[in-house]
């Protein structure tokens, strides 16, 4: 088995490894595909579908598509970029989400990637769904009007905390972040410190009394668009 | 009807897809709306075990060893979607797994798996019977066989049909007493809604794909209405996993439902194209895949049905919003209907 697969991402030829994603042979070539629900560390997930890529024509995420030999694979297209801000949308008018005074704007990376694709406003109605908020832990809270379904920290908490704390109940719609417990987190064995605690891309699962220790305008999209982290590692 | 006239060859079907591929158990997913079938399938299976058709040495061949074990449902119908319902069988939530790897390579528990669906594993022992040049000799070219069809709706002999594949759907139509149908949904929730002009059709693979829903719309109903059953299916039926499914059947939904109250605009047939499309292109799994195909196969074949509804009115405003409806709680708190829009309560 050759140790290279040749492949093409939007006219640029790239080599990547045996056994890695469409999404990790893209990172290292320094091509950024939009992801929301992946995280490097964690087990590919595929539910938020913002990589969606068409490979060979084909619609696949980029995040759960093994490479193959061969692969022309279109990211940056237009009729992409259409699904993905479609996409977005939908995360946006699913929750609640109120930027201006969620303590995780400037850091959100739901935010981020809307400025990324400019959407100022949804195209799709808002849905203003009756949520939760779980404040029962003196060191951590869930706001459930900001989840955006991605399991980070379901698989954050399972695979690097061994404690499953987090999980998914009903379906459809009604999908929601459930806790290890008959109904609060504070029942729960989570940990301030738990891994799980850093990997939430959104305002929902927050860690107390943090909330504006780096002031609004110093914040990791402040000044740099989401991505840009990965796409200047290709210009270096 | 294949589970309670011919448990059997289901079984036998089961029994020798196991030794085709060297597998030593065997699952029927039996849904939960079917509990009603499981004491008498479990009888069946203990004849065969009694008949040495199942279990060790089968028919006294030393090494063909094979179970066959039921596994109850809840009824979900994303159960049917092959790694959902491998999902289900492990004990996990009913949710489709990540793609690759294929149950093929790694299915139920891991393990390599085939999934195939009742009628397939009934026609293998008929295939080994009579020949496959027989059941070559039904059906039309890529598409071998005979189809069971359950038909339903407007039609005077509703029930099940055995057809050669390949058939013309106006055939189907006058078997089953439905020569009126404006419309036909084929291929169940997820199939196509088709006018007359495709009634000429044949039931294949290639053309009309179906698994076996024929359900029949007489003169007077409405096809918006039909769309919007299937798409309030549709929201209950997502798992919820992926974002187009989730939330994108519920806003094809409240669109069509807004076309539906009168309120539609002509840009909103362009919305439901735009939106319906990415749902089918994004989504993770078949449901999702197909969810927005009641609205968009009823868009493409009865798109003046459409029209008619969001015809831009004479002043050109069309109100998408209700302002009655908005004003009408207010109005009860405050005991007196709206100044600006005056209109007597009782009058609503």
């Amino acid at each position: 088995m050759s140790d290279t697969v040749a492949l093409t991402i939007d006219n640029v030829q790239l080599q990547g490894r045996p056994g890695q994603t469409i999404l990790e042979a893209a990172d290292e070539a320094g091509i950024y595909i939009p992801r929301l629900c992946h995280l490097k560390g964690l087990q590919p997930f595929g539910s938020c579908r913002v990589c969606t890529v068409l490979v060979n024509g084909r619609p696949q995420a980029a995040c759960t598509q093994p490479i193959s030999p061969g692969m022309v694979i279109e990211s940056s297209t237009e009729q992409v970029r259409e699904i993905r801000k479609d996409l977005i949308d939908m995360l946006f008018v699913e929750g609640n989400h109120f930027c201006m005074f969620c303590e995780r704007s400037g850091n959100c990376e739901l935010q981020a990637m809307a400025y990324r694709f400019g959407i100022s406003a949804p195209r799709y109605p808002f849905l203003f769904p009756s949520r939760a908020v779980d404040a029962s832990h003196p060191d951590i809270m869930i706001d459930h009007n900001r989840c955006i379904r991605c399991a980070r920290c379901v698989r954050a908490s399972r695979d690097l905390d061994g404690k499953e704390v987090f999980g998914f109940v009903n379906r459809g719609p009604h999908k929601e972040l459930a806790v290890n417990a008959a109904a609060r987190l504070v029942d729960t064995t989570v940990d301030v410190t738990d891994q799980a605690m850093n990997v939430c891309p959104v305002g929902a699962l927050l860690k107390k009394r943090t909330a504006y220790v780096v002031p609004i305008g110093r914040r990791k999209y402040d000044h740099t668009p989401i991505g840009s982290e990965i796409e200047g590692a290709r210009s270096q | 009807m294949l589970l309670t006239e011919r448990a059997d060859r289901l079984f036998a079907g089961m029994t020798i897809a196991g030794y085709a591929i060297g597998a030593a158990e065997g699952i029927l997913y039996l849904r939960g709306e079917y509990a009603y079938l499981r004491a008498f399938l479990e009888d069946v299976l203990t004849t065969r075990y009694r008949d040495h058709l199942l279990g060790a040495a089968i028919l006294g061949k030393t090494g063909f060893d094979f179970d066959i074990r039921i596994q109850m449902g809840a009824g979900a119908y994303v159960c049917g979607e092959e790694t959902a319902l491998i999902s289900s069988c492990e004990g996990l939530r009913g949710d489709p797994k990540t793609r690759p790897p294929f149950p093929a390579q790694k299915g139920y528990l891991g393990l390599p798996t085939v999934v195939n669906n009742v009628e397939t594993l009934c026609c293998v022992p008929k295939i080994l019977e009579e020949g496959p040049a027989t059941f070559g000799g039904h059906g039309s070219p890529g598409s071998s066989g005979t189809k069971l069809l359950s038909i339903s709706g407007d039609c005077s002999r509703p029930g099940i049909y055995e057809v050669e594949f390949g058939i013309p759907l106006t055939e189907v139509l006058t078997l089953a007493g439905a020569d009126d149908a404006i419309a036909v949904q084929v291929g169940g929730p997820s199939g196509q809604l088709i006018g007359p002009k495709d009634y000429a059709r044949k039931i294949c693979f290639d053309d009309l794909a179906t698994g076996g829903s024929i359900m029949t719309f007489g003169p007077g109903r409405d096809v918006l209405k039909t769309a919007a059953c299937f798409m309030d299916f549709f929201v209950d039926e997502s798992c919820g996993y992926c974002t187009p499914c989730r939330v994108g059947n519920v806003l094809l939904k409240d669109r069509l439902e807004r076309i539906r109250a009168g309120r539609g605009e002509p840009g909103d047939l362009d919305y439901l194209q735009r939106l319906g499309t990415t749902v089918k292109t994004a989504s993770r799994c078949g449901l999702g895949q197909t969810s927005a195909n009641p609205i968009l196969t009823s868009l493409a074949n009865f798109r003046p049905r459409y029209e008619e509804m969001v015809k831009a009115h004479q002043d050109g405003f069309n109100p998408s919003f209700d302002v009655r409806a908005a004003v009408s709680e207010a109005e009860g708190i405050a005991g007196h209907s709206s100044v600006i829009y005056p209109q007597p309560i009782e009058e609503r």
